[in-house]
C-alpha cells in the first residue's frame, strides 16, 4: 500500500498522471489513494518530486 | 441553483477559462467549475510564454507580467554560455506571468462574457447515458448534486481524471512525466530580462534548470527531471537545493512549487460524444520546453468555437466534435508539438559530452536564418557522432516531423 506523508507533498498532482490504474486523484489540497485500485506498483512514488511517497509493505 | 447548462467547464486553468469565455460570448449557457478555493492557487508553473503566440489571444495587462524576457541563455554541462538574442530566440522572447493574476482574470473575464464560476466545486463523476457524457455529479462544499449539460470541456489539468472515467485512456507513461520543483526566490543576482537554461545530467537528467526571471533580484528558479531518472535522494526538490546552494547560497524562498509536466504524446483522440478535452488534460504541453500555457489557450478557444458550431447544429457526437481534434493536430500547434516530441527523445539520451558539443557548435552558427531544420543540420554536421548515435531510423524520424 502507499502512504502519503502530507508534510511533504504539495499536492501537485504529478503522481496522479502517471497512475495506470487511475487509483490517485488530486482532491483540492489533499491526495486521495483508492487502496482497492493500487495495485502497488509503485510509479506513483519514484515521480514524486518531493519524495512525498511511500510504498508500505 | 441551475442545474442544466449547455456547457459545464471542468477546471478554471487557462483552457477551462478560455473555452468558458468563448462558450459565453458565442451566447450558450456555461458554467466553469474549480476544485480549489481559488483560481490560479497554487501555481504549478514555470510562468514564461513565448511574447508572439500570447499576443494571438491576449493583450497584457500589467499586472499579469511580472517580466518582459529580451533573450535566452543555455548553459552547457561545462559551464559554457550560449546566449540567443531576439532575433534568435524565436517564441523564446516573451513575458513571465504572474500566473495567480493572470489565471483568475481570464476567468473573470469567462465570468464577464456570462459564464458562472463555482469555486471549491469538484467534478465526482461524469453522468453517462447510452454512450454520451451528459454533464457531471459535482461536490460543493459537501454536498453532491447533478449538473446536466450538452458539452462538457475537460479542462482538469495534468492531474485529469474526469476523461479517464469518460473512457479515455489519459494516464501519462512514467518515463514521459517531467516531475519537477521550484522555488520562488528573492535576493538573489540574476539578469532581470534574461531566462536561463541549463542543462547537464547531474544537474537534471533528462531536462533542464531554469530560471525565470520575476523582477529585480527575483525569479522562479526550478528544476525538472525524467519521470525514469528520479530516485530517491535524486528527486528534483534535491537537484533544486544543490543547484541553489552552489548558485545563490544566500537567496531567500518565498514559495515552493511542484508539479509535473507531461512531455509525451497528445491523447491519440480528444473528442468523445458531448465531451472535449483541453490544455494539460490532452496532454498538450510541449514536450521539449514543458511549456503548456499557449497550447491551454489555443485549445481552449478552438473547443469553445468548434464546440459552439455543434450546438447550435444540434449534434455534440465524437464525429461532429471531430473537426477540434483534427485543426489543432494540424495546426502550427500540433506540429510543433510533434516536432518538439521527436526532439525531446533525442534530447534525453544526450550524453553531457553531447550537449557541451552541440551548445558550442551552435554558438558558431550564423543564426540569421535561425529555425529548427537549420539547427538540426547544423548540429548534426557540427557533431558527426551524434548522427551515428542516433542512427539512420531516429534520424529520419526527427527530420520528418520538421
Amino acid at each position: 500500500m502507499i502512504e502519503v506523508h502530507r508534510e511533504i507533498c504539495a499536492y501537485c498532482g504529478c503522481c496522479v498522471s502517471v497512475c495506470p490504474e487511475g487509483a490517485l486523484e488530486l482532491v483540492d489540497a489533499y491526495l486521495d489513494i483508492d487502496m482497492n485500485t493500487c495495485i502497488d506498483c509503485g510509479i506513483c512514488v519514484r515521480v514524486c518530486p518531493l519524495g512525498a511517497l511511500e510504498a508500505k509493505k | 441553483m441551475k442545474r442544466e447548462y449547455d456547457v459545464l467547464v471542468v477546471g478554471g486553468g487557462p483552457g477551462g477559462a478560455f473555452a468558458a469565455k468563448t462558450f459565453a460570448e458565442k451566447g450558450h449557457s456555461v458554467l466553469l467549475t474549480e476544485k480549489r478555493p481559488a483560481i490560479g492557487a497554487p501555481v504549478r508553473c514555470a510562468e514564461g510564454v513565448g511574447k508572439a503566440l500570447m499576443h494571438e489571444f491576449l493583450k497584457p495587462e500589467d499586472g499579469w507580467v511580472a517580466a518582459e524576457i529580451e533573450k535566452a541563455n543555455i548553459i552547457a554541462p561545462d559551464g559554457f554560455t550560449m546566449e540567443l538574442e531576439p532575433e534568435k530566440a524565436g517564441s523564446e522572447v516573451g513575458y513571465v506571468l504572474n500566473r495567480k493574476v493572470f489565471d483568475r482574470d481570464l476567468v473573470w473575464m469567462a465570468a464577464g462574457a456570462g459564464a458562472d464560476v463555482q469555486v471549491k466545486t469538484r467534478a465526482v463523476s461524469p453522468i453517462m447515458e447510452d454512450g454520451a457524457v451528459k454533464g457531471a455529479i459535482l461536490n460543493q462544499g459537501g454536498t453532491t448534486h447533478e449538473v446536466r449539460a450538452g458539452l462538457t470541456i475537460a479542462a482538469d489539468g495534468v492531474e485529469s481524471k474526469f476523461s479517464r472515467w469518460c473512457g479515455i485512456d489519459t494516464t501519462v507513461p512514467f518515463r514521459e512525466i517531467e516531475t519537477c520543483a521550484q522555488y520562488l526566490m528573492t535576493g538573489i543576482d540574476i539578469d532581470p530580462n534574461a531566462t536561463e537554461f541549463f542543462v547537464g545530467n547531474s544537474i537534471a537528467p533528462g531536462g533542464y534548470v531554469w530560471i525565470f526571471p520575476k523582477g529585480d533580484k527575483t525569479a522562479n528558479v526550478g528544476v525538472g527531471v525524467g519521470g525514469d531518472r528520479c530516485k530517491p535522494g535524486s528527486r528534483p526538490v534535491d537537484y533544486l537545493n544543490r543547484f541553489i546552494a552552489r548558485k545563490f547560497p544566500n537567496g531567500k524562498t518565498l514559495e515552493l512549487i511542484a508539479g509535473g509536466v507531461s512531455v509525451c504524446q497528445p491523447l491519440s483522440c480528444t473528442v468523445a460524444n458531448n465531451l472535449m478535452v483541453v490544455g494539460d488534460a490532452a496532454r498538450v504541453s510541449d514536450p521539449l520546453t514543458g511549456g503548456g500555457i499557449y497550447a491551454a489557450l489555443y485549445t481552449g478557444k478552438l473547443a469553445g468555437d468548434v464546440g459552439s458550431k455543434a450546438l447550435e447544429d444540434g449534434d455534440t457526437s465524437t464525429q461532429a466534435l471531430m473537426p477540434y481534434d483534427s485543426t489543432w493536430r494540424s495546426s502550427y500547434l500540433g506540429k510543433a508539438l510533434e516536432r518538439n516530441y521527436q526532439i525531446k527523445e533525442v534530447f534525453i539520451r544526450l550524453s553531457d559530452e553531447d550537449l557541451n558539443a552541440i551548445v558550442h557548435s551552435v554558438s558558431k552558427m550564423n543564426l540569421s536564418d535561425f529555425n529548427t531544420l537549420n539547427l538540426i543540420k547544423n548540429i548534426i554536421s557540427a557533431n558527426p557522432k551524434l548522427a551515428i548515435k542516433l542512427g539512420k531510423a531516429g534520424l529520419k524520424t526527427l527530420l520528418d516531423s520538421l
